[in-house]
C-alpha cells in the first residue's frame, strides 16, 4: 500500500480543532454528580512545629482530612521518601499542606476558618549557608590541578541564576472520583504513572487507583512531580466523603505552593593557553533544593553533566551539591538543571575570550566538541555531534562579526551562546525505566496506547506520524488513546526530551511488527477477517551505552541535540531596560518529525529563555514567593518577545525514530547566556539572571 | 438578566456581582472561556462584549445587561481563524487559544506586526513565543482581503 509520508511534514495536529474551538476539556471544565470542591490549608511559617489545628467554622457539610485519615503511608513516593502529603508535626516550608477541607459550595469552602498554632523556629533560607547536602555529584576527568598549574591563564568567576516559575496558563488541578472502592483521578499532569505510584503508597497497594490525564494546559516540568501531591489530596477527600472532589489551584496558590526552577550558584576556574585552548575546567555547582528531596538529585545530575558546556577539555572536575533550605521544594522545569549550568559556562566562556583579547566566536571554534571528542563523563561523541555546524550557521546567518564590530560604542549589542542537551533519561535511566508502548488494531485503523501525555508539544501528532509511516498507512487512520492508566502501556514519564526519541522509537518498532503481521492487508481488512490484536514492546537502549552510576563515567546520553543562539538587543541608557531586537536560534535535533511543531518548541522555549534572562524574578520573602501574581511576576508578552528566527539543521540520530533526537528542552538552554553575552558586548559585567534594570544599573556603576 | 450570548437572546439568573467568567462557565455551561489568573493579566478569559475584547474575569455580570457577549463557542467549528490556529500550530497546549482567538477577532484589516502585537499584548501564551499565532493571524487577514472581507463575518 502506498501512502503519502507523514513524517517530515506539518500534518494537522490531532488535538488542533478541539483546542481552537474551545471544546477540549481541561480539568476545571469537568464536573461530576455530587462533586465537592477541595481546599488545602497551608502553613504560614517556614519552619516549626504544629501545636494545634482547629476548624473554627460550622462543620456541617464539610469533609475534613488530616494526616490521621491516611490509610497507607504519608509519603509522596518519589526518589526519597521524605515528603509528607500532610504535615504531621514538623513544618519545613511555607505553604506546606496541613489540612484538607471540602464542601459543595465553593464560597462556603473559601470562608471556612482554620486556626493553626505553631512553635516557630528560625528557617534556613540561604542555600549558600546550608549544610544539609541532599545530593553530591563528582565528575572527574584527567588531572585538573596539574593542568591548572601549567595553564597560561586562569579565569575564575561566580554565576547565579534565580528561581523561575513555570506559568503554564492552566494552573494545577485534579478531580478524584470514588470508583471500585478506590479512586479515579482526572487531572492536568505529565506523568500518570508517577501519580499511580504515589497513590498506591498513600492509599495502600491493594486500593484500586486509576489516573486519567485531562487536556493539559502546559507543563514545562511543572506538572511532572507536583500532581502526585494534589492528586493524593483530592483522593483522600474523595475517599472520606464518598463523593467526587475537585481541587483547582488559583494562580496565587499555584505560584506560592508548587515547584520552581532551582536557583543556582556556579563557580568556574578555567585554565587556558594563550592561543585559546581550554586545558582545565574546575566547576562547582550549587542548587537550592528546597525543603524536600523531590527530584533535586536528578536535576543536579543533569546540571553537572552539562556544566562543562559544549567544549573539549581533557582535565575537568565538576563537583555538584544540592542542598536543603526551608523553602518550597524546587523541581522539574524544562532543561532540568542544564539551563543553570550552561548559563554559567557560556557567560564564563565570553569572559575568557575577553581576558585573552580574543573574539568569542574564535574561542568557541577552537574548543567546540567534535565527533570523536570526549565529554566530562568520558563519553566519546559520535557523528551526530553538531557544535561546529550550529555555531558556523548562526555566525553566518546573523552576520555576527560585522555587527559585533558595527555596534561597538552604540547602545546596540550582539552576543551568542553555544549549547547542547542530552536526550532521554541520564545514563542507565532508560534501561531502568523499562518503558513500554502498545499499538492496537481497531476496526478502522490503529490506536496508540501509551501513557505519554500531550501537554502542547505535540505528542499525539508526532507519535501518530511515526506509526503511520512505519505501518505505511494514512496518518488520519491513527487514533491516540487518552492516557488512562487502566488502558495504556506505561511508556514512562513525559519528561527529559524523551517522548519523541524514546517512546516514538518503541512505537516505530511496534508498528514494524504490526506491519509484518498484517502482511499485505490493510488494518480494516485484517480486522474484518481475524479481529483485533495488539502489539506491545519495551524500549531497548542502544547496546553501546555504558554508564557507571557510582563513578559518573560513561555515556550519559544516547545522543545530544545542539544549539547556537544569537541575541541582538538595545539598552535604554536611562532606564537600563533591555529591548531585544532579534533572537536567532540555530538548532540541530536529528530530524524534525513535524517541522511546524518543532519550530513551535524552539520559538516557545526561546521565549521562556528570554523571560528567564530578563524578566522573571521570583521575590522570596520569609521563605515564600512574595510576587505570586501575574501582575508582578512577568513572563514575556507579545511586546517583550522580539522576532525569533529559527533554523533547524539536520543530522539524523541512527537510533531515533526516522532520525529524531529529543528537542523539548534544548531551546531553554541558550537564550539567557546569549542575552547576557550581548550585555557584555555593551561593557556590562553581568553574571546573574534575571538581568533586571536594577541589576544592570548596578553592573553599570561598577 | 437579559443579554445576547453568541447571537441568541438569553435570560440568565446569577448574582449581579458574579464574575462574567463564572456565569459563562457555570450557569451557561460554556467552558471554552478559560481562567488563567483571575486578575486580568493573562487574557485566557477574553470574550467580546459589543465587539470589544475584555477579560471576563474582571467584568461583573450586571455589566452585560442588554449587551452582546461573544465567546469562542459563538464562532462554531468552522471559522477560518480556528483552522489557521490549528494548521499554523498557533495552539500548543490550547489553554490560551480561545482567549487569543477572541482578542484576534478585533484586529483590523491589513494589520502590521506591531498592530497584532499591541492587540494581543494582554493575552499571555507560554508555549509558542507568539510566532505561530502571528502567522495564523496574518494568513487570516490575507484570506479576508482576498475574499473582500466576507469570509469571517
Amino acid at each position: 500500500m502506498q501512502t503519502v509520508q507523514a513524517v517530515g511534514t506539518s500534518v494537522t495536529r490531532k488535538d488542533g480543532i478541539g483546542k481552537a474551538t474551545g471544546r477540549a476539556k481541561y480539568a476545571d471544565d469537568l464536573s461530576f454528580p455530587g462533586m465537592l470542591h477541595g481546599r488545602t490549608i497551608r502553613s504560614t511559617i517556614a519552619r516549626g512545629i504544629v501545636r494545634k489545628i482547629s476548624f473554627d467554622s460550622d462543620p456541617t457539610g464539610f469533609t475534613i482530612v488530616d494526616h490521621r485519615d491516611i490509610p497507607g503511608r504519608n509519603i509522596v513516593d518519589l526518589i526519597e521518601q521524605d515528603q509528607p502529603f500532610l504535615v504531621e508535626r514538623e513544618v519545613r516550608h511555607m505553604a506546606e499542606p496541613l489540612l484538607l477541607v471540602a464542601h459543595e459550595d465553593p464560597e462556603k469552602l473559601l470562608a471556612a476558618s482554620v486556626a493553626v498554632e505553631y512553635e516557630a523556629q528560625p528557617p534556613l533560607l540561604d542555600a549558600e549557608r546550608s549544610e544539609g547536602i541532599l545530593k553530591r555529584i563528582d565528575i572527574v576527568k584527567g588531572d585538573v590541578e596539574s593542568a591548572l598549574a601549567s595553564a597560561d591563564v586562569i579565569v575564575e568567576g561566580v554565576y547565579r541564576t534565580g528561581h523561575q516559575e513555570h506559568v503554564y496558563i492552566e494552573t494545577n488541578g485534579v478531580i478524584a472520583v470514588p470508583e471500585d472502592g478506590g479512586v479515579a483521578v482526572y487531572g492536568s499532569l505529565q506523568c500518570p504513572f508517577y501519580v499511580i505510584k504515589a497513590l498506591k503508597c498513600l492509599l495502600g497497594a491493594n486500593t484500586h487507583v486509576r489516573v486519567i490525564q485531562t487536556e493539559t494546559g502546559g507543563g514545562f516540568g511543572g506538572k511532572e512531580e507536583y500532581p502526585s501531591m494534589i492528586a493524593g489530596h483530592a483522593a483522600l477527600l474523595a475517599l472520606k466523603s464518598g463523593r467526587p472532589v475537585k481541587i483547582i489551584y488559583d494562580r496565587v496558590e499555584d505560584m506560592v505552593a508548587t515547584t520552581k526552577r532551582h536557583p543556582s550558584v556556579v563557580r568556574h576556574r578555567t585554565g587556558v593557553t594563550r592561543d585559546g585552548r581550554i586545558v582545565a575546567m574546575d566547576v562547582d555547582v550549587l542548587l537550592d533544593g528546597g525543603a524536600y528531596v523531590t527530584l533535586s538529585p536528578v536535576v543536579l545530575s543533569r546540571g553537572c553533566i552539562h556544566a562543562a558546556g559544549a567544549y573539549r577539555c581533557e582535565n575537568t572536575r565538576i563537583v555538584g551539591r544540592a542542598v536543603f533550605t526551608n523553602t518550597p521544594p524546587n523541581g522539574a522545569f524544562r532543561g532540568f538543571g542544564a539551563p543553570q549550568t550552561e548559563f554559567a559556562v557560556e557567560v564564563h566562556i565570553d569572559r575568557i575570550a575577553e581576558t585573552l583579547g580574543m573574539d568569542p566566536v574564535t574561542l568557541r571554534e577552537i574548543n567546540a566538541l567534535r565527533p570523536g571528542d570526549t565529554t566530562a563523563t568520558g563519553q566519546r561523541l559520535r557523528e551526530d555531534t553538531s557544535a561546529r555546524a550550529v555555531l558556523d550557521e548562526a555566525v553566518r546567518r546573523t552576520d555576527f562579526h560585522r555587527k559585533r564590530e558595527a555596534y561597538q560604542g552604540t547602545n546596540r549589542a550582539i552576543g551568542l551562546s553555544l549549547f547542547y542537551h542530552g536526550a532521554g533519561f541520564t545514563g542507565s535511566g532508560e534501561r531502568q525505566l523499562n518503558s513500554r508502548a502498545r499499538l492496537e488494531l481497531t476496526p478502522t485503523g490503529v490506536r496508540i496506547a501509551v501513557g505519554s501525555t500531550e501537554i502542547g508539544q505535540g505528542t499525539r501528532t508526532m507519535h501518530a506520524q511515526i506509526v503511520a509511516d512505519a505501518l505505511g498507512i494514512p496518518y488520519e487512520t491513527i487514533e491516540v488513546a487518552q492516557p488512562d492508566t487502566a488502558r495504556v502501556a506505561d511508556s514512562g514519564p513525559t519528561v527529559a526530551s524523551r517522548t519523541c526519541m524514546v517512546v516514538g522509537k518503541i512505537l516505530q518498532e511496534c508498528a514494524l511488527d504490526m506491519r509484518e503481521r498484517l502482511g499485505r492487508m490493510s488494518p480494516e481488512e485484517y480486522h474484518g477477517k481475524y479481529g483485533a490484536f495488539s502489539i506491545e514492546r519495551k524500549y531497548e537502549p542502544p547496546e553501546w551505552i555504558q554508564w557507571d552510576d557510582h563513578t559518573y563515567r560513561g555515556d550519559a546520553y544516547a545522543t545530544f541535540a545542539w544549539g547556537c543562539d544569537v541575541a541582538e538587543l538595545e539598552l535604554d541608557p536611562e532606564t537600563y531596560e533591555v529591548r531585544p531586537i532579534r533572537l536567532t536560534a540555530v538548532q540541530e535535533f536529528g530530524r524534525p518529525i513535524h517541522p511546524a511543531l518543532a519550530k513551535g518548541q524552539i520559538e516557545g522555549g526561546t521565549a521562556q529563555g528570554l523571560g528567564y534572562a530578563l524578566l522573571e524574578r521570583v521575590v522570596m520573602r520569609d521563605g515564600a514567593m512574595a510576587n505570586a501574581q501575574l501582575t508582578n511576576y512577568v513572563i514575556p508578552t507579545t511586546l517583550d518577545t522580539p522576532e525569533l528566527d529559527v533554523v533547524m539543521l539536520e543530522n539524523p540520530y541512527q537510533d531515533g525514530p526516522f532520525g529524531a533526537k529529543g528537542l523539548g528542552e534544548l531551546p531553554m538552554d541558550g537564550p539567557a547566556p546569549a542575552i547576557v553575552n550581548a550585555l557584555r558586548h555593551l561593557g556590562l559585567d553581568v553574571r546573574e539572571i534575571p538581568a533586571t534594570p536594577e541589576l544592570i544599573a548596578q553592573c553599570s556603576s561598577r | 438578566m437579559q443579554f445576547t450570548l453568541n447571537g441568541s437572546d438569553v435570560n440568565v439568573d446569577a448574582p449581579p456581582a458574579a464574575r462574567l467568567l463564572d456565569v459563562l462557565r457555570h450557569e451557561c455551561r460554556l467552558t471554552g472561556t478559560k481562567e488563567g489568573c483571575g486578575e486580568g493579566e493573562c487574557g485566557a478569559c477574553t470574550v467580546l462584549i459589543d465587539g470589544d475584547p475584555v477579560c471576563s474575569c474582571l467584568v461583573p455580570f450586571s455589566q452585560v445587561e442588554n449587551a452582546a457577549v461573544m465567546t469562542i463557542e459563538g464562532l462554531g467549528d468552522d471559522h477560518p481563524l480556528q483552522h489557521l490556529f490549528m494548521n499554523e500550530v498557533g495552539a500548543q497546549c490550547g489553554i490560551c487559544t480561545p482567549g487569543m482567538i477572541m482578542a484576534a477577532l478585533a484586529i483590523g484589516n491589513e494589520p502590521t506586526i506591531d498592530d497584532i502585537k499591541n492587540a494581543l499584548a494582554g493575552n499571555l501564551c507560554r508555549c509558542t513565543g507568539y510566532g505561530a499565532i502571528y502567522r495564523a493571524i496574518f494568513k487570516w487577514r490575507q484570506q479576508r482581503a482576498v475574499a473582500g472581507g466576507k469570509i469571517d463575518a
